[in-house]
């Protein structure tokens, strides 16, 4: 177990890798995946019990599903510190011949990616899929899922919420990242989401909040409380309350660093509020 | 002329329902998810043997189709049932990012396609599936002919690596191919050896062609007739053989003009052997309410179109 200041240090060194994979293309989706970054560091770093030799049915593993594919550059970051892949190849992000494609896919063959995503609301389905696999295959580990808020507009994704209740898929812990935001602008002006804990709740899911979703020590706490939640019959829900762009103030509460780059002096700037903690690329 | 025996007209679903009982028994990891179709796909003997693997999922294909993707994540291999309409074009996105794309072992098998589902018309009929799927890179896609052959093919596919679309349908057809035969995904078989004309057909207008056949024969025409099961990858090889001795060539398919068959084996002839062809399909319609019977003879699938079609192409060389 890691201790807390060593995940922080990686949640500085994520946040570096973010922005500079984003600028060396002058695309990408900056403002997300950096709100992600506390969330997905301390998940790989402190609660998955992963193998980063990598196989894709990942027996006797647990499982992460990224359903918002566009925050690809925050899961590229956790997997290449993880083990994954060479660090290195964070420089080929988005460029051509690369296996770090804008969204994530299988296609390339990326360790640590079991399934493409990018276009939304697909990703707890399988996510369902596996979890019922490692359910036959009498396999005791844990599927875990992130969405998007604005993702939740999706169809497909109410279509699991009610399967995965009525089938007790109780260990899957599915986690949306509440930022409220989305490309338009914020996810009531866009469509207002509502009551999610009441939605959720009235489908039949274990609900529980992380209402500072980058604090790393309440990740944790919450975390522990949602492992503790499953195999109870009922699948579970995270509520997690981030910021967009979290880590770099200008990029902070504004949908509008959702899917831009930073230009050469607002990469300085951002980097600067990041000191390097573990070595760039 | 070789004669081909009907051994007594039967639905190709039953043939998948037959073939995926079969599987349920010899292979663990073949499971099954319908959406609130069971009946329909005759995959109660399935779901009646091993509940633990079969997956109701309700009205929503869109979460069946991730569901099958995921489960294949831990290696399971999925067959997933309902209309080849809410097979193919409901789900399109949900087949291309999280099936095609992610290159997961699931099996889409589709009852129910084309005009012969008859009196509910053109919401649940659908024309278009062979070619939505064999338009993603990496889909396999089969149409096979009758029972015995869907069988067969139901088989083949679990023993196969990749995503398969598998087509069948809903009317008692003839059935005639030999039973337990050897299903080889790719490759088209050769049902009668002909000088005149070409006749590729899929799915149940493989007997038409062979009814077709018969007629040409009595009027003095000799026909070399060809079962094209599977789509894609297309035997190439088979065709151009046949047309290198015939010179002209008709496809026969219950499915619309455009994206079919007929339009692989046009693009085939003319990068290989460009060669006059002739298109026994439906042109660029959507269905409507009518008997299977009714529907086959208004829009022209069958062996007297077949017949018109050959003598018309004939014409052509």
């Amino acid at each position: 177990m890691a201790d807390i200041q060593q995940l922080k240090d990686m949640v500085t060194q994520v946040r570096r890798d973010i922005v500079r994979q984003v600028h060396a293309v002058n695309s990408g989706h900056p403002g997300g995946s950096l709100g992600c970054a506390e969330f997905l560091v301390t998940l790989y770093c402190e609660f998955m019990d992963h193998d980063p030799s990598f196989n894709m049915d990942g027996k006797n593993e647990d499982l992460f599903f990224l359903s918002n594919g566009h925050i690809s550059p925050v899961i590229y970051s956790v997997l290449a510190r993880n083990g994954y892949f060479p660090v290195e190849e964070l420089a080929t992000f988005r460029k051509l011949d690369s296996r770090l494609q804008g969204h994530p896919t299988t296609h390339e063959g990326l360790p640590g990616i079991r399934i493409a995503s990018g276009s939304l609301g697909q990703g707890m389905s399988v996510a369902i899929g596996a979890a019922l696999a490692k359910k036959l295959n009498d396999d005791d580990k844990t599927i875990f899922s992130l969405h998007g808020d604005g993702e939740l507009q999706e169809g497909q994704i109410w279509e699991s919420v009610m399967y995965a209740a009525a089938n007790n898929v109780d260990n899957l812990i599915c986690t949306i990242d509440v930022n409220g935001q989305q490309i338009d602008g914020s996810t009531d002006q866009v469509l207002d989401l509502g009551n999610l804990q009441a939605k959720f709740e009235a489908f039949g899911w274990n609900v529980l909040r992380i209402k500072d979703g980058n604090n790393v020590e309440a990740i944790i706490e919450g975390m522990r409380e949602a492992i503790s939640l499953s195999r109870k019959r009922k699948p579970i829900c995270i509520l997690l309350h981030t910021e967009m762009g979290n880590g770099v103030d200008f990029m902070m509460g504004s949908h509008k660093w959702h899917g831009v780059a930073p230009n050469d002096e607002q990469l300085e700037e951002a980097l600067a509020q990041n000191p390097e903690t573990l070595g760039d690329y | 002329m070789k004669e081909y025996t009907n051994s007594g007209n039967k639905d190709t679903r039953s043939g998948f329902g037959a073939g995926l009982t079969e599987l349920g028994k010899k292979n663990e990891n073949v499971v099954a998810l319908c959406a609130d179709l069971t009946g329909s796909l005759k995959m109660n003997d399935f779901a009646a043997n091993h509940p633990e693997r079969f997956f109701q999922v309700g009205i929503a294909e869109a979460n069946m189709m991730g569901i099958a993707a995921g489960l294949t994540i831990g290696g399971k291999i999925p067959f997933t049932g309902t209309f080849a309409n809410f097979s193919t074009g409901r789900v399109y996105d949900q087949i291309r990012q999280s099936i095609a794309y992610s290159d997961k072992n699931v099996k889409i098998c589709a009852s129910h396609s084309g005009l012969t589902l008859g009196e509910d018309g053109a919401t649940h009929q659908i024309l278009e599936d062979i070619g939505l799927m064999k338009m993603l890179p990496g889909m396999t896609v089969i149409n096979t002919c009758d029972y015995n052959q869907t069988k067969n093919a139901t088989l083949a596919i679990a023993d196969y690596e990749g995503p398969v679309y598998l087509r069948f349908g809903r009317p008692k057809v003839a059935n005639f191919t030999p039973e337990n035969d050897d299903f080889q995904i790719g490759k088209g078989v050769q049902l009668q050896e002909g000088n005149d004309v070409t006749i590729v057909a899929t799915g149940h207008l493989v007997w038409e062609a062979l009814e077709a056949a018969k007629q040409l024969h009595e009027a003095g025409i000799s026909a070399n007739v060809i079962n094209i099961h599977t789509i894609k990858p297309l035997d190439e090889e088979i065709i151009i053989k046949s047309v290198q001795k015939t010179g002209c060539i008709v496809t026969a398919e219950e499915h619309n003009y455009l994206g079919g068959l007929g339009e692989s084996v046009a693009r085939t002839l003319a990068q290989h052997l460009p060669t006059p062809q002739e298109f026994v399909a439906t042109q660029d319609t959507f269905g409507e309410s009518g008997t299977p019977e009714q529907l086959l003879e208004k829009y022209g699938l069958n062996a007297e179109n077949i017949v018109k079609m050959s003598k018309q192409v004939i014409t052509r060389k």
